[in-house]
Parts: structure tokens; sequence; C-alpha cells
């Protein structure tokens, strides 16, 4: 199968970096930035046992059930093991949870922007020093090393820059408020970014996000150990402000990314399993890939909830649902990190804001680009010469974006968090389809499935009771736009499950066929 | 003592190259081999039938590349050479 292209073998600790710095990002860091509102120990417990028993599983299962079928994606496993019609599902989940994550990541970057100003220069220089990196390699075939640490060392001196230099966009343009303008601009951006080609932006940028990465987490692990914070939030919190949702089911979907997360069995399946060198290292790189983004929904949940002077503080912080996030990680992780490493509190804002929002950057540019070819591809499956066409496929990618951005809570665009819930409840779904594919798999081979089929019900239970909840208080707040992408979900969502039985049903009594009877 | 280091250096270059270049090796070839085609569209046009006044320069190219010339009709939907006086297939 080795083709040197796309089949190359890779060593399993390069795999294993890759597959991490691929699945951690911005939401591990969002996700349970909000769910502490109900106390730390649910987020926590759900993160430590997601990693363990769903996450893990989700992600070495991916990776091999993906080398067992000449390591193909699994929307292509799909059609073979299930139906050709969950492979049609899998394809609407998909396209659902990219419109999703570029809106959510569009709106989480503006409000880092309006509540960080300093962050705004070096998260934008990130941008041209890739470029540079790109064409240091690919050009002008620079070493990687040097490329390397400059671009690093640049990276972070620009912080100080950006302290220096705060930017603050006008109070309106064109009567568009700041967090507006930033969400136009960020779309404009990201539909350029993707039209460039790989190697000049895309594929350097994900590479200092995943040394950023790595670094990261080294100053905010070593700022915890060193300055041992304590927790000032509760255990569990019963001081709820009054329309937050209830923990069951909206924790299990609040916290994806970070606990399970159907966008990982993607990135397992299209590039990971192509370069595993033996199906062993499968476990290394699935398992270990997850549980590295555990680790860092683990320590968002720290700076969420120990970086604060006092409950009260935190209280505020937790005024409403959403309210936490992004916000909450940078302020609490920037305390934290002034005490543990002497770091200004200040330079350390700016310095989290900027990891932050460099990977919702990162996986907007992927997002968008990846949209594009869907639309393409369904211009050329339909037979639609306009929707072949690039530029009106990405322009359609982005309209569909900017709708969702501005349609949720407001024209300002300020409402556009409402959507992480659905976000959360789109990739379960996805997760659930694909442990149903490994559960199917492992069940035509004999094999025990229940490792994979418990957390399969689980999460698409819980997903499917998120969604339900969400219809009726999206009704109810008036939220009608959000009300359709809703029931357009949970038709997916009750497709899904028709299919599992199905598919569950069907595999059953053909292994009961074959079983010879004493 | 100074060995020890160099031999960690030595290695992990390597392995970080790989880290950089492995996630998009593929879309980086497909993308290569697209412009690589456009090249060929360029060079072959006239034998086509296809009016290109940049032949002349690419004329001598042709003999270079009539190489790829199957791989290159193939890809582009064409099952059989199109040219009627270069048969590869």
């Amino acid at each position: 199968m080795r083709d040197d292209i796309d089949y190359v073998p890779t060593n399993r600790f390069v795999l294993w970096g890759h597959h991490f710095t691929s699945v951690a990002g911005a939401a591990p860091i969002i996700g349970p930035g909000i769910a502490v509102i109900w106390g730390w120990l649910p987020a926590f417990l759900w993160v430590v046992l997601g990693t363990i028993f769903f996450a893990g599983v989700h992600d070495f299962g991916a990776v091999w059930a993906s080398v067992r079928h000449k390591a193909r994606s699994l929307g292509s496993l799909t059609g073979d093991v299930i139906s050709v019609r969950a492979r049609s599902l899998f394809m609407v989940v998909i396209f659902f949870l990219l419109l999703m994550v570029n809106a959510v990541f569009a709106v989480a970057i503006s409000d880092a922007f309006q509540a960080t100003p300093s962050s705004v220069i070096p998260a934008w220089s990130a941008v041209f020093v890739a470029i540079i990196i790109g064409v240091l390699i690919y050009r002008m075939h620079v070493g990687i090393m040097w490329p390397t640490i400059v671009g690093t060392v640049i990276l972070y001196a620009v912080i100080s820059l950006g302290e220096l230099v705060p930017v603050e966009l006008p109070a309106t343009v064109v009567s568009l408020p700041p967090s507006a303008q930033w969400i136009v601009l960020l779309f404009v951006y990201a539909a350029i970014a993707s039209m460039l080609p790989v190697w000049l932006l895309l594929q350097p940028r994900d590479y200092i996000n995943g040394i950023q990465l790595f670094v990261g987490l080294g100053i905010l692990y070593g700022a915890v150990l060193i300055a041992s914070p304590m927790i000032v939030a509760p255990a569990i919190n019963q001081n709820m402000p009054a329309a937050a949702p209830p923990i069951v089911p909206l924790l299990f979907v609040t916290i994806a990314c970070g606990a399970i997360s159907g966008f990982h069995g993607l990135v397992g399946s299209g590039t990971t399993s192509k370069q595993l060198n033996t199906e062993p290292d499968a476990r290394f790189v699935g398992y270990l890939g997850s549980s590295g983004e555990g680790a860092l929904a683990i320590v968002a949940i720290i700076a969420a909830t120990a970086g604060f002077a006092s409950l009260s503080e935190w209280e505020t912080m937790y005024s409403s649902f959403g309210a936490g996030g992004m916000t909450a990680f940078v302020q609490g992780g920037a305390v934290i990190v002034n005490n543990g490493l002497g770091l200004s509190i200040s330079f350390a804002e700016t310095l989290l804001t900027v990891m932050a929002v460099l990977f919702a950057g990162t996986t907007m540019d992927t997002g968008v680009r990846l949209q594009r070819y869907i639309v393409q591809e369904m211009g050329t499956i339909y037979n639609i010469p306009p929707l072949q066409n690039g530029y009106t496929a990405t322009a359609i990618a982005v309209g569909a974006c900017l709708a969702l951005a501005f349609g949720a809570g407001g024209s300002d665009g300020s409402g556009g968090m409402l959507i992480w819930p659905l976000f959360g409840t789109t990739n379960q779904l996805l997760a659930g389809l694909t442990l149903l594919v490994i559960s199917v798999i492992l069940v035509k081979l004999g094999r025990p499935a229940r490792y994979t089929l418990t957390p399969m019900i689980f999460v698409t239970s819980m997903a499917f009771l998120s969604a339900v909840y969400q219809l009726w208080d999206l009704y109810a707040t008036g939220q009608y736009f959000l009300v359709v992408v809703d029931i357009m979900i949970i038709i997916t969502a009750v497709m899904v499950m028709l299919e599992s039985v199905s598919a569950f049903t069907r595999e059953r009594r053909n292994a009961a066929a074959v079983t010879p009877t004493g | 003592m100074s060995s020890l280091p160099r031999a960690w250096w030595g290695r992990f270059r390597p392995l970080l190259s790989e880290f950089y270049h492995a996630p998009y090796r593929g879309a980086v070839a497909r993308a290569r081999r697209d412009e690589d085609d456009l090249f060929m569209l360029f060079v072959f046009a006239e034998m086509m039938g296809v009016s290109n006044p940049a032949t002349y320069y690419t004329l001598e190219l042709q003999p270079i590349l009539l190489e790829r010339f199957h791989e290159w009709h193939r890809r582009m939907g064409m099952e059989h050479s199109p040219l009627d006086h270069f048969r590869c297939c």
C-alpha cells in the first residue's frame, strides 16, 4: 500500500504528535471552560472517565477499523459496514459539524479579541510567521530547525509588542459593532486562507500551532505544579444561575472534545491510519493521542476553577451559561501562570489568548477548506457546474457560516456561543456513528463489542436528549433559526439510531446463522 | 560529552521534519500533480488541435514529457491516447 504520498509508514512518536495536535485545539479549552458552571467535579469526572473509557476507545478503534480496511475513511467504511443511507447521514453530520465549528470559533475569537485587545497583533502575526516558514521550507529549501526556532521566538516576542499596541476596532462600521466586524474579518481571512496552497499557510500554521500546544501545555502544567493553586469553585454548584440548563444531558455535549469527540474519528481514519507503521501502533497513537487532549481539558478545568481569588469572583464570571469558556480559561490561567512562573498577568493573558485564538483560527482555516470541498463534491455529484467552481463553493461555505454566526442570538454576532451545545450534540452524534461502525466490525469478527457499544449508546442517547431539550429551550427563547437547525439534527439523530438498530439486528442474525449449535 | 547532545540533535531533526511534512504530504503531492497536469496541457495542446502560441518554446520538452503522457491522459479522463500520431496505449 505504500505510495510515499498518502500511505507512508511513520515513526509512532511523530504520528502520536500529529494525531494529538490535530485533535487538541480550542474546543477542549472552551467546553470545560463553560461546563465548570455545574461545579468542577462533574466536569473533571466526565473528562477523566470520558478520556479513558470513551475517547481513547473511540480514537484507537477508529484508527484500527480504518487500518483493517486499507486505511479507508470512516465515511467510506460506513457505506460498506452499515448502509448507504448511514453514509449519507455521516456526510450530513460532518457538514453540520463544520458549519457549527466555523461559526462558533469565529464568535469565540471575536470575543477574545475584544476581551484582550493586546492579543490582536500577536495572533495575526502568526499568519505572517507561518507564510515565511512555508516559503523558507518549500521555495528556499531551508532545513526545518532554524525556521522553527526563529519562528517560535518571534511568536512569543510579538506578544510584548501586542501589549504595547492593543488594537480595538471602531465602535461602528457600516452600523456593525466590533463583535460583528471581527466575525466578518475572520471569515474574509478564512475564505482567502482556504484558497491558498496548503504549503503556503495551512501546513506551517498547523505546525507552529503544534509547537505552541506543547509549549503552552508545558507552561500551564509547570505553573500549576509550582503555584499549587486552591480551587475556589464549588465541587457541585448549588447556586446555579436562573436560566442555566440541567447538567444531564447538557454536560455530556458541552464537553465533547476533551471527553469524546467525533471529529477525532475523521482525523484518525483520514490521515493517521494511512501513516501507521504497524497495527499495534494504533493503540499508542489513537489512545494516547486522545489522552493528550484530555490533559489539555484538565488544565482548562484547573484554570477556570482555581485561577480566581474567591468564590464570589468566580460566580461573577459564571453569572450565566456560556459566559465562562475561553475568557475564564484566559483569566484564570493567567493568574496561575503569574503565581507559578512570575510572568505578569497582562502578559500571561495575552499569551493564553493568543494560544487559544491560534488553535481556533487554524480549525477555521481547515473547516472552511473542507466545507468548500464538500460543496464542490456536491456540485460534481449532482452535475451543477457553478458549485464546482472554487470561488463560488467558498462563498457558499462562508455565507452559510456567517448566517449561522449572525442568526444565533442577534445580528451583532454576540449570541453565537448559544450554538456551543448544538455543536457538542453534532460532535457526539458523529462519535456515536463512529463507535457504531467499530462495533459492527467487531460483531462481524465475533469479538466482544460491549466496550464500544456501551459508549456508543451513551453518547448517542445524550446527544439526542440534549437536542430535544435545546429544541424546547430555543423555541421558548424565540431562537427560531436555531430551532430549524436543531430539528434537522434531531431528525439525523433518529435516523442514526434506526440505522444502528437495523445494522445490529442484521449482524446478530448473521452471527447466529454461522455459529454451530450443540 | 559533546557527542551525546549532537547524537540527540541528529535524531531529533528528522523527527521534527517528519512532524512538519507527514500530515500534508498527500495534499502537497496532489497540488504538485495538478500543476504538472496543467503544464502537460500547455505542452501538448497544439498536438490536440488547441492553438497555443507557446508551442514553439515548449516543443523541445515533448520528448521528455512523453514518458508521462500515458498517465496524464488517463488522469484527464481519456482512456486512450487522444493523439492519432502518438499511440501510447
